[in-house]
């Protein structure tokens, strides 16, 4: 019971609360939608820290998104799953590494700096310790997943995530047996959904690719009057 | 021909006396709030200095400004848009909050309550932004103040390049200037086209330049592209913050509050016209010391009857139009060329200029031995070296800065040849290239420099105002979301204006 509401309900309550809340957010309160750089206050550790989270946790991001959601036969095409298996590892597992090594500078950062520590939120502690837990059982997951290289626990996975995905009943019972790290990396990982809208992390939404093709100047011209009900 | 208006300021650095009135008026009104203690939208500087933030002339540090490739195209300083996007997680050229000062207060409380002791009590720093006790305050907003620390760390100062400051250093021959400084509401703005968010746009109907508040995510990028160092990052609400030329004030025709409480009367505020369709190649010349002529051939002449029905075609009031023919701007800066813009030589076209100061003959022109260029002391004679103003006004080009200099003396001498010698001295005008009737009209404006005269403002007009419609119910004019933002069940992580996020320990 308790498993099927983890596995099979709470998932759709994470994205729920993580699309609506970020279009409310959105809509209601722009003006909190930043991505909350303390850098000007103080930038040890950043070039380092910061630019090795971003770009491993990145990789990690669109490694899941791609490797949990694409059909099976899709990629059995190109690659055979034990061949997927080891790809997902060796590059989660540098991706991770590289990440890993980010986070600690900046959770030191944000712990112990103390022009950082001083005005930086709760929240924003909060979603860095809960990232460095998350992504700490990511990378033992690697080495479960090491023990069974066949790929048919990732298979198992990729199966649950496509079948919340397309909105099938049967999702939860499909990993009754997985490795507690795994149940637990996912349970996390879908807090961290869950509490997207509320924290800094929205900003994961405004990544500013528009900014290669837009012109170098913007001029806005005052909105014409708008009319209302009935003209004459 | 693309006519666009502007509303533009000249400050005349001749009459500043360094009183930072305009300072104060504008750090009460704009950025008296948590997040922003350390910025000034308006600050004035002790010259030769450093500056605030510090260095902020040195674009080989900040990479502030436009360069233009090999191939004759501009480009951010920091990079095309790939270099900047891959910035975007750690920007190097970040000033850092120690570059500008750690803002602090007093503990002004222990004056009433501190218990009976030996000793007076005193009110001693605590930072604004840790909370913490400070020791000793390293830096502020204005150090160098009337040649505050000593002269070898002032003379980082850029403006030195290509003067032989060494001999500055010593008491006989120093040397000081105020420059006020503000957002320059540029034609070519280096801070917009870095914003990754788009966030940063120019007005069409006035020529202000802005930033988005809800459109803003922080990116920072604005801050380090911005050569003239006037946009800051608000710690607390995690957006970038800029001068805003008081636009609220500029639409009901009035002064901005620097401008308005201005007690020696320096600075001008009037309509420019130019040409949008100019502004590329203007900011693109190849020679940096052309850069100054490029900007003023961007202007259009307001009386030009082609000028006026291009700018009716593009919808530009009437009202406009005839502000634009009083503009005192347009008088400072082309019909007599004694306003000069900062730094030219950053590509971005900025639309505040400055009147180069005159200073005092030096002593040994004072003992008779005076240079005499015709009936004028050599510019050579001042105390301020011609070259150090060239630096900071027309990349390096000593031309204009003398024959601003030689009009302003003219001036004088005439003015003062007709009061205390009782003769009109038409003679020292016409080497300066003055007619009689310039010349009154300079002395108006420049030594009258009554209000009317120095602000020429039309005010917004009703088909520009946005409706209404969508502000009932709201909370006026707030910080980000009307209404929400002070809100005790707020949901989404905003941090109150109303109250503090550092707490004194």
């Amino acid at each position: 019971m308790i498993h099927e509401l983890a596995f099979g309900v709470y998932p759709y309550i994470a994205i729920t609360v993580f699309l609506v809340g970020s279009w409310a957010r959105f809509d209601y309160a722009m003006y909190t939608w930043r991505s909350g750089s303390s850098q000007m206050l103080s930038d040890r550790g950043m070039r380092l820290g910061s630019n090795l989270f971003h770009i491993g946790i990145l990789a990690i991001f669109a490694g899941h998104f791609v490797g949990l959601l694409t059909p099976h036969a899709v990629y059995e095409v190109l690659i055979t799953t034990a061949q997927k298996q080891m790809l997902a590892m060796v590059v989660g597992g540098i991706a991770g590494a590289l990440c890993f090594a980010g986070i600690l500078i900046l959770l030191w950062r944000r712990l112990f700096n103390r022009r950082v520590r001083a005005t930086g939120s709760f929240a924003d502690v909060l979603v860095l310790v809960l990232l460095f837990a998350q992504l700490t059982l990511g990378l033992v997951s690697i080495r479960i997943s090491a023990g069974h290289p066949d790929g048919a626990v990732m298979v198992m996975l990729a199966d649950w995530a496509q079948h919340i995905a397309t909105f099938r009943t049967d999702a939860a019972s499909i990993i009754l047996g997985a490795h507690w790290i795994y149940k637990t990396h996912i349970l996390l990982g879908l807090t961290l959904f869950l509490l997207t809208p509320f924290t800094r992390l929205v900003h994961i939404w405004s990544i500013p690719l528009s900014y290669l093709w837009r012109p170098y100047q913007v001029v806005r011209r005052r909105q014409p009057t708008l009319h209302y009900g009935r003209r004459s | 021909m693309k006519v666009r208006a502007q509303i533009a300021m000249v400050l005349n650095l001749d009459k500043c006396i360094g009183c930072h009135t305009c300072s104060i008026t504008c750090k009460n009104v704009w950025t008296s709030r948590e997040g922003v203690e350390y910025a000034w939208f308006n600050n004035v500087e002790t010259k030769p200095g450093i500056g605030y933030p510090k260095e902020w002339e040195n674009q080989d540090k900040w990479n502030g400004g436009w360069v233009r490739t090999s191939a004759g195209k501009l480009i951010p300083r920091a990079g095309g848009r790939w270099r900047l996007l891959s910035k975007i997680f750690a920007n190097p050229d970040l000033p850092q909050i120690d570059d500008y000062y750690e803002p602090f207060t007093f503990d002004y409380q222990h004056l009433h309550q501190a218990p009976d002791v030996a000793h007076q009590p005193t009110a001693r720093p605590r930072s604004l932004v840790t909370g913490e006790r400070m020791q000793k305050i390293e830096w502020g907003p204005n150090w160098e103040e009337i040649l505050g620390t000593e002269f070898a760390k002032r003379s980082v100062d850029r403006n030195f390049d290509a003067v032989q400051k060494e001999i500055y250093g010593t008491f006989e021959k120093t040397f000081m200037m105020y420059l006020p400084r503000l957002c320059e509401h540029c034609l070519n703005p280096a801070c917009v086209s870095a914003c990754p968010s788009g966030a940063i746009y120019k007005r069409e109907e006035d020529g202000i330049v802005l930033i988005d508040q809800d459109k803003c995510r922080g990116w920072r990028m604005c801050v380090s592209a911005c050569p003239y160092k006037k946009i800051y990052y608000n710690w607390k609400s995690g957006k970038s913050e800029k001068c805003i030329f008081c636009y609220p004030r500029i639409e009901m025709g009035e002064p901005t509050v620097c401008s308005e409480t201005c007690v020696g009367r320096i600075r001008y505020l009037g309509v420019m016209l130019y040409d949008a369709d100019r502004i590329e190649a203007a900011a693109s010349v190849p020679a940096e010391k052309d850069l100054y002529q490029a900007h003023l051939d961007i202007f259009l002449d307001p009386f030009d009857p082609k000028v006026i029905e291009a700018a009716r075609a593009e919808g530009i009031p009437d009202s406009w139009l005839e502000a634009a023919k009083a503009s005192p701007v347009y008088k400072l800066a082309i019909d007599w060329q004694l306003a000069l813009p900062l730094h030219p030589e950053y590509r971005t076209l900025p639309m505040v200029w400055y009147v180069p100061p005159l200073s005092p003959i030096q002593s040994a022109a004072e003992r008779g031995r005076i240079g005499m260029n015709g009936q004028l002391p050599d510019v050579a004679s001042l105390r301020i070296p011609v070259r150090y103003l060239a630096n900071l006004l027309t990349a390096g080009d000593e031309a204009p800065v003398v024959r601003a200099l030689e009009r302003m003396m003219a001036m004088r001498a005439w003015r003062r040849a007709r009061n205390v010698d009782g003769v009109e001295d038409h003679g020292v005008l016409q080497q300066a290239g003055l007619s009689v009737a310039q010349a009154e009209d300079m002395y108006r404006y420049l030594a009258i420099a009554n209000y009317e005269d120095r602000f020429v403002i039309p005010s917004a007009h009703r088909e520009y105002a946005n409706d209404a419609y969508g502000e009932r119910g709201g909370c006026g004019f707030t910080f980000g979301n009307g209404c929400s933002g002070d809100s005790p069940a707020d949901l989404f992580s905003e941090r109150k204006t109303t109250t503090y996020s550092v707490r004194p320990r």
